[in-house]
């Protein structure tokens, strides 16, 4: 099947090549980090995670939201999500690669890699999380690959494919949860150290992932002319602005716990992030700007005049997914640890090369997801001629 | 039909080898590809008898001093980088607002804000940093010392998050360029792996105080058997009163402060 990735037109092959030039620059920057280790990084002893963790947190959610269409088609036979549901997973399986990659890319040394494997400490997040993440991987593309194979060949799919699926429904909040717990159990990183952190990464990971998924099935219409459909846009237009609200009412929650309780190490990252904390207030547009455009979109997407309407439709999920970048992408992991254990207030700057290699693992994400929509296309195109 | 047949079997050798490699390397210890002596657990004394801990009398600390870390950081070739990003460091100097910051901070008296208070590893009795790490490269020794393994560590840097005192560095860059007076009694490390306070388990197996405590011109440093209620350092947390860091977190410091 994968032969139909390498039939395609001349704008696809642009695509595919400046694709591919992103990841190469991407490489080379990789090259430079290993020789020269992570000091080519923004990061330093204080701000010790910098993009490329919030990159990964940001991209198990989209991962995470492919649940948004599996649940509702395979659960509830909601049949307007038929043709939607593939390109969800294949998010999904993109998303948690990318995921997998920025750890990777964090790794000090990455050459032992395989310790994690070697050493299981159950008592570790990380190792669950590697867990959970690969067996997610695994799960979406194998399930997915076999229920295209036969769409395909016109025959009911192997009886294995279905459980596979249903599993994969619980793994999704499994994924996030996990991921979660990744920082919701340190004593002393106090915006983290909050029960309501799982519950709000699977809000906004629902909210941003869906989002997207309305961006990439328009994207689809406009460049292959297959279309997903307007119903099944609207419905999951309907999911990102219940899940997007969830997500911005656990947000005020923690503002209410920490400020009006007042208890300074609460309120501390929170303040520095959105008030700026003696003077520093490297984050503070930025997070404001992701608070009232996040706001402004679920405005938007809550008219159902507007949420119908394409180009208020595109505006509304940019300005979504771009809200709760900023927020779980970089407010959450640089905002942890400020101020630091030794209330320190430092800045953070991603270099050059530091952003170089996340656009390269942003490129193979893309190219992966790329080759793997241009086969359900053709598949899906040759069924309805 | 024959080359699948070729196909299957190169397939079936090829999985017949590795699982006899790694089923000889698992079986016979001369076989194996990495060998690991621990002799932390191979001699392993009664669990929980001995718990090292410190206990710093900050009104001995003169200003100025150094003794402690400079002595410290030359016996552990710890590299100095001499900027702050990059910084390594095991033992070093702080305003009491920093080391303390859960502590009362309203009307401190003048004496006590203009002194320096040391920072290290607490080597907590329970630590998250080891119960954060996915390759127990840093773990808990029979002792009570948190530990490291720079041959383990993956440099993910989680111990570095999980440790409310900000007590571990991180290898950002070759740390050999910047040691500029090495010792050969302890190893150096390598680019991209964490390291931190050892409590000198280095010199404690040759009988030795930690370099910090015998370094210091005025006996400011105790070090000591916790568990040991004859210690000089439980008898001297019997007669003054202490403090420990953050202490709310749960995380049991092994370091205690005179203040």
């Amino acid at each position: 099947m994968i032969e139909k990735a390498l039939k395609g037109n001349r704008s696809y092959w642009i695509w595919i090549a400046f694709l591919i030039a992103v990841i190469a620059n991407g490489l080379s920057a990789y090259d430079q980090q290993r020789w020269f280790g992570l000091t080519v990084t923004g990061m330093g002893r204080d701000i010790s995670w910098g993009l490329y963790i919030a990159q990964f947190t940001f991209l198990v959610g989209v991962a995470a939201s492919a649940v948004m269409v599996v649940l509702p088609y395979y659960l509830h036979h909601q049949k307007e999500f038929a043709k939607t549901v593939i390109i969800g997973e294949f998010m999904a399986v993109s998303a948690t690669l990318m995921s997998m990659l920025f750890i990777l890319a964090d790794m000090g040394r990455p050459d032992r890699l395989l310790n994690i494997m070697l050493y299981p400490s159950p008592h570790s997040m990380v190792f669950w999380d590697l867990l959970v993440l690969s067996g997610y991987l695994l799960m979406n593309l194998v399930s997915s690959w076999a229920m295209l194979g036969a769409e395909r060949k016109g025959v009911p799919p192997k009886a294995w494919v279905k459980p596979l699926i249903y599993l994969s429904i619980p793994w999704a909040f499994s994924v996030h949860t996990v991921t979660a717990f990744l920082y919701a159990g340190m004593p002393g990183r106090h915006l983290w150290l909050t029960a309501v952190l799982a519950p709000r990464f699977l809000a906004s990971a629902f909210a941003a992932g869906t989002a997207l998924l309305i961006l990439v099935s328009l994207i689809l219409k406009r460049t292959t002319g297959f279309d997903t459909g307007n119903e099944a846009r609207t419905k999951l237009a309907v999911l990102a602005t219940y899940t997007g609200l969830a997500n911005f009412f656990f947000l005020g929650t923690e503002f209410f716990t920490a400020f009006y309780s007042n208890v300074p190490a609460h309120k501390e990252s929170l303040q520095y992030l959105f008030f700026g904390l003696e003077g520093k207030c490297q984050f503070v547009p930025l997070m404001w700007f992701s608070l009232i455009s996040g706001v402004a979109s679920i405005i938007v997407l809550l008219v159902p005049a507007l949420r119908k309407s394409t180009p208020w439709l595109v505006g509304a999920c940019s300005a979504l997914v771009l809200s709760i970048w900023i927020d779980k992408g970089v407010g959450l992991i640089l905002g942890g640890f400020v101020p630091s254990p030794l209330q320190d207030i430092v800045q953070y700057t991603p270099t050059a090369t530091e952003i170089f290699v996340t656009l390269g693992i942003w490129g193979i994400g893309i190219l992966l997801l790329t080759l793997l929509l241009k086969v359900v296309v053709a598949v899906k195109m040759e069924k309805e001629q | 039909m024959m080359n699948e047949q070729r196909r299957e079997f190169i397939k079936k050798t090829a999985l017949g080898v590795l699982v006899g490699l790694g089923a000889a390397s698992g079986l016979v210890p001369a076989f194996s590809l990495e060998k690991t002596v621990l002799p932390v657990w191979d001699e392993k004394p009664v669990p929980g008898k001995i718990r090292w801990g410190m206990l710093i009398d900050t009104r001995k600390c003169k200003e100025g001093c150094q003794q402690c870390a400079a002595a410290c950081h030359h016996a552990h070739n710890v590299p100095d980088f001499r900027n702050k990003k990059d910084e390594i460091k095991w033992l070093w100097q702080n305003p009491y607002q920093k080391v303390f910051p859960t502590a009362s901070q309203q009307f401190v008296s003048k004496e006590i804000q203009d002194r320096s208070y040391l920072a290290l590893c607490n080597h907590c009795a329970e630590s998250p940093c080891t119960k954060a790490c996915p390759t127990e490269a840093t773990f808990k020794r029979w002792d009570g010392i948190v530990a490291m393994d720079y041959h383990r560590c993956i440099g993910c840097r989680f111990c570095m998050a999980a440790c409310p005192y900000g007590s571990r560095s991180f290898n950002w860059q070759d740390p050999r360029t910047a040691i500029h007076d090495p010792v050969t009694t302890y190893p150096t490390r390598e680019q991209g792996v964490v390291e931190k306070c050892n409590f000198c388990s280095d010199r404690l197996v040759k009988g030795q105080q930690p370099a910090c405590t015998e370094a210091c011109p005025e006996q400011a440093l105790t070090f000591g058997d916790l568990n040991d209620p004859r210690s000089d350092i439980r008898l001297l947390l019997e007669a003054n009163e202490t403090m420990q860091r953050k202490p709310e977190l749960g995380t049991k410091p092994s370091v205690f402060y005179i203040i």
